[in-house]
């Protein structure tokens, strides 16, 4: 049983974002790049398998801003092998549908039974990964999963639904699952196991396939722009203490304190 | 070319999703514009064609598995129309359905996809999509020119009443192949957990996100919950950890809040987040990122650290 993790670098949203001169991008060069969050709750799934059925885990990444960092990481926290695909300009925006179909002859040559990512991203603005990638391989995907459950030739899902619903299915292998969530809170990989993984190396480089021209799919973006705050909240300034006071009268105001 | 705007509907087999009225009365205005017809896409749920008075067209298809929602089925379903109705747009939520099938039938009916869409409007011929990306931080506007365009949007971003009307419309059976074959089986349906505190009837929230830290944190702001004789409501991250209970989660895939106040801590105001809470009376945020998205619809808002501001809000409150 081989289950591939793919896995992207976002910019760190606690962080500004500066929009490009072009307009049309951010500027990638004062940006800090982390692992997409969900793509770690993938990861954290996927060892959760690995430790109940024995499941190769393999973490697959495009090169981009600091990948290395991450896929060492997720060495460091139990994946047994990490790819990253290169000779793919990494300096710009990419669209969704150009990552899936970098990424599809890899999935497809690597024979992977399973194939597990984060069900979003925080910059996928043309669509989701899972579902476009499942739509090139023609295979059955599911997304915004919270539970993943393998059998012989199948996998049982859950599936949320929103609102605190999910349905539960069983999906024949191969297939591409989105995390939304894995079944615990993603590990933590010590520093210095993380230190030790990078020295000894072992990241697998293979040329990225080029993908093919898809006007068709392709979305022509405008314009990125900040929103205009228009319904923008009243900063209430001060010290801590005042800032609290002015809470408190205003819930007082309102009938809300009790007492 | 046709400029016909088809809804793919959501539904839990007993009535029709918001979201599916709010798409449906964006896709009406669109659609006067330009001269298109609106049309809906319904798997598996015959019997609700009658609160779609807003199209013109429902067509229907009848999955196996009745009103169990499933992938595979919905997406062949869905694309059997997209091949009959063959519209210029189709319009679906960023919901767990849209998420699925948007972007897989985006290759089977090859065609742009727009998500996280908050905007919809005509430029001549051209149709405008204007997106949130980056968590809410930044805006994207699409320009949608080719024959073709799928485009997912945010709940809440056109109201569901626009949407909402009875009629007859007309009704086409479309009878789609393989459906009984696919190769996911769903297994059954879980409900809302309604165990422990109903945050949905509480008048005043205390909610608390990511900025708060470690669970070992949680103390501060349950003191000021105490004070206040609030529950305490959270973000996803924090109930994903197990910090707090499910049912405490407020947001998309939580439960929708409205009470008289609701006080943000540590809440950078996601649009999965604001989706189950932006129609609460008042909301008070306290952030120390002044940019963070969740005071554009808070009515108060403080860059002070949560550590000092509650505690002191607690004290406050308290005698
Ligand atoms: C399909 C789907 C469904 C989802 N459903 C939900 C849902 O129902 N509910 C939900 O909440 N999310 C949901 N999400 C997740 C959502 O996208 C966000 O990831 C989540 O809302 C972020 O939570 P947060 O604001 O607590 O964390 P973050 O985005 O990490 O924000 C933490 C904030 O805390 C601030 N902060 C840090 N330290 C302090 C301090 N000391 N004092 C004050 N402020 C501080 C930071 O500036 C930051 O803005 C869903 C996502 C998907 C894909």
């Amino acid at each position: 049983m081989r289950i591939l993790v793919l896995m992207r670098q976002l910019p760190d949203l606690v962080e500004e974002l500066e929009i490009s001169s072009e307009g049309t991008d951010i500027d990638r060069e004062l940006v800090k790049f982390v692992m997409n969050e969900f793509d770690d709750q993938a990861l954290e799934e996927a060892l959760l398998l690995k430790e109940s059925s024995g499941a190769e885990v393999v973490v697959v990444a495009l090169d981009e801003p600091d990948v290395d960092q991450a896929l060492y990481t997720a060495i460091a926290k139990g994946a047994d092998r990490a790819v990253k695909l290169t000779g793919v300009s990494n300096e710009r925006w990419m669209s969704t549908h150009e990552r899936a179909a970098i990424l599809a002859p890899y999935v497809e040559e690597s024979a992977a039974d399973l194939v597990l990512t984060g069900v979003q991203a925080a910059d996928d603005l043309d669509g989701q990964l899972a579902g476009v990638l499942a739509g090139l391989l023609g295979l059955p995907h599911a997304a915004v999963v919270v539970g993943v459950e393998l059998k012989d030739s199948t996998v049982l899902v859950t599936q949320e639904l929103g609102g605190g619903r999910s349905v539960d299915e069983e999906i024949d292998l191969p297939a591409v699952l989105g995390l939304q969530a894995a079944r615990q809170a993603p590990r933590y990989a010590p520093i210095s196991k993380i230190r030790q993984v990078t020295q000894a190396g072992g990241i697998e480089e293979v040329a990225a396939h080029t993908p093919p021209e898809a006007s068709a799919t392709a979305i022509s973006l405008r314009r990125l722009y900040v929103p205009e705050r228009s319904g923008h909240a009243e900063m209430l300034e001060g010290t801590p203490g005042e800032v609290a006071e002015r809470i408190a009268e205003i819930l007082r105001s309102r009938g809300l304190v009790k007492g | 070319m046709s400029n016909d705007i088809l809804v793919l509907a959501e539904h839990d087999g007993q009535a029709v999703s918001d979201i599916t009225f709010e798409l449906l009365g964006a896709a009406r205005r669109l659609a006067s514009g330009s001269g298109g017809q609106v049309a809906v896409a319904l798997v598996g749920g015959a019997g609700l064609t009658g609160t779609l008075g807003a199209a013109s067209t429902v067509y229907v298809v009848d999955g196996t598995s009745g009103a169990i929602y499933s992938p595979e089925v919905f997406e062949k379903a869905f694309l059997g129309v997209l091949k009959e109705a063959d519209p210029r747009l189709v319009l679906t939520g960023t919901s767990t359905m849209g998420i699925d099938v948007a972007g897989a039938l985006s290759v089977a009916w090859p065609a742009p996809v727009v998500s996280y869409v908050v905007g919809l409007e005509a430029e001549g011929t051209e149709l405008v999509a204007t997106s949130q990306i980056y968590g809410g931080k930044l805006m994207a506007e699409v320009a949608i020119g080719g024959p073709h365009a799928i485009c997912a949007v945010i709940a809440g971003s056109f109201p569901a009443d626009a949407g909402r009307s009875d009629g007859t419309p007309e009704v086409r059976e479309v009878a789609v192949a393989g459906l009984d074959s696919a190769r996911t089986t769903p297994r059954g349906v879980h409900e809302p957990d309604t165990s422990g505190v109903d945050i949905a009837a509480a008048e005043v929230l205390v909610s608390v996100g990511r900025g708060i830290g470690g669970k070992e944190n949680l103390e501060v702001v349950q003191e000021l919950a105490d004070a206040l004789g609030a529950p305490l409501a959270a973000s996803r991250p924090i109930t994903d950890q197990g910090w707090l209970p499910k049912p405490q989660q407020v947001g998309k895939s939580g439960k929708k809040v409205k009470p008289r106040a609701y006080l943000a801590f540590g809440i950078s105001g996601a649009p999965e987040h604001l989706e189950g809470m932006r129609d609460a009376e008042l909301i008070i945020a306290c952030n120390t990122d002044p940019n963070a998205p969740i005071f554009d619809v808070a009515h108060y808002g403080t860059t002070a650290d949560l550590f000092d501001l509650a505690p002191e809000l607690a004290e406050k409150l308290g005698s």
